[in-house]
């Protein structure tokens, strides 16, 4: 979809990036609906998929803005191909269990709890000033919220301990992603519109060991993270997330309703 | 600024009125100015332009509310639009007083005062049955029926009730 008439600024890129993290962990929580393990966890994914989308729903629109080229956030949301997403890997993980959804959505609350923050009070861009204001609370709800699943589940019986465990195992050495960004994510820092996300890493780390100790689980250490999502290089399971999201758009162009 | 005419000082006022009326569509006990969403109401080259600021980042009543508020300055017989109103973010806290009373009247328990503070945002502060009174209350879900409640129950009448999310 993209023109190669049109240069796109770091910033767009950086928010893009942004959005299509928020966007593709809320389609990925949102397959929950109707499925969790109890009414109100249910009702608690459907409404953390529901916070994700509503900020990728803002995100999008200011990248459309940024971008001024006449695309609207539906179509940066749903006309795009799969290189074409900036997303972290993290995100498009599968949910496997309830410990591996809940524990996914703490590596990336906890991330993006401090991220939030650190925009609300000090980006020199006053639209991302005003999404983070809403968006730190919320990611601040789900840090806690995942929380407590956490050590619930490390803390609970043989066999929820068994399986954060596994999630553990699964999903950590996708966490590292988080802080490498991008050039146009550091671009954006040197601008003081973003934050350098390396130095979040500290506050990041500080959070996932505290509940961690709590939940008498190990931090791993990573010899091989998992990185490629910034540069539109994603695993087998992003095609398979894009054929359900954009199917209706694919199936029936300019649907309306 | 530069407003000289006093029909259009009155206008401002009507279109406000107009606008200020819209119940909130998921919970109409309540206006847009009671939860403070309706931010200002201008008369730009005589268009009535009225500037809303989202609640909850998913919340999907957006769009409904924006198109509420248009259609009553469109029936108070203005020309209208919609200034989509980002920053500074609005927080429970720009809920009026009247509006909290209303909640409390509906059966919602309204938010604590003082969003930045954790304690409020996590609902550790005491909530009070919006039924009975009673502060022997417990938090049954941390989300409830929309995005922008919890759930509660109260030990003293026994009542479910939902806690408008502080945030």
């Amino acid at each position: 979809m993209t023109g190669a008439a049109i240069t796109h600024s770091h910033q767009f890129e950086a928010v893009l990036q942004l959005a299509d993290d928020h966007l593709i962990l809320g389609q990925r929580v949102s397959e929950w609906c109707g499925h969790a393990p109890m009414l109100e966890e249910d009702l608690g994914l459907a409404n953390m998929a529901l916070d994700l989308l509503g900020q990728s729903r803002a995100l999008y629109a200011y990248a459309a803005e940024i971008e001024g080229a006449g695309r609207s956030e539906d179509d940066l949301a749903f006309l795009r191909l799969e290189r074409q997403y900036l997303n972290c890997l993290l995100v498009e993980r599968p949910n496997g269990d309830f410990a591996h959804s809940i524990l996914r959505q703490l590596y990336f609350a906890a991330f993006m709890h401090p991220f939030w923050q650190w925009v609300s009070a000090n980006s020199t861009d006053e639209t991302l000033r005003g999404i983070a204001g809403k968006a730190e609370k919320e990611m601040a709800y789900h840090v806690r919220h995942c929380g407590e699943w956490v050590v619930r589940l490390g803390d609970g019986t043989e066999k929820s301990a068994h399986r954060i465990k596994a999630a553990v195992v699964a999903l950590h050495h996708y966490t590292d992603e988080l802080f490498q960004g991008s050039a146009a994510m550091a671009t954006c820092a040197e601008d003081a519109i973003l934050p350098d996300v390396e130095t979040l890493r500290p506050v990041w780390t500080a959070t996932i060991t505290n509940i961690f100790a709590q939940a008498l689980l190990e931090v791993p250490d990573v010899a091989h993270p998992q990185t490629g999502g910034r540069i539109g290089e994603h695993g087998e399971e992003m095609g398979h997330i894009l054929a359900e999201l954009q199917y209706m758009q694919r199936t029936y162009p300019n649907l309306q309703w | 600024m530069a407003k000289p005419a006093t029909t259009d000082n009155l206008d401002t006022a009507r279109a406000w009125a107009a606008a200020a009326a819209v119940p909130d569509p998921e919970v109409p006990c309540v206006t847009v100015a009671d939860l403070g969403i309706l931010r200002d109401v201008t008369i730009e080259d005589g268009v009535a332009v009225a500037h809303v600021t989202p609640t909850y980042s998913g919340c999907p009543a957006v769009l409904a509310i924006e198109l509420a508020v248009e259609a009553a300055l469109l029936d108070a017989g203005f020309e209208a639009r919609i200034e989509r109103v980002m920053t500074p973010s609005w927080t429970t806290d720009w809920i009026t007083p009247e509006g909290s009373e209303k909640l409390r009247a509906y059966g919602i328990a309204p938010p604590v005062r003082g969003s930045n503070s954790k304690m409020a945002l996590f609902g550790e502060t005491v909530i009070t049955c919006p039924r009975c009174g009673s502060s022997e209350t417990t938090k049954v879900s941390e989300f409830g029926s929309t995005a922008c409640k919890a759930h509660y129950t109260c030990k003293a009448c026994a009542e479910p009730f939902d806690y408008f999310k502080c945030i």
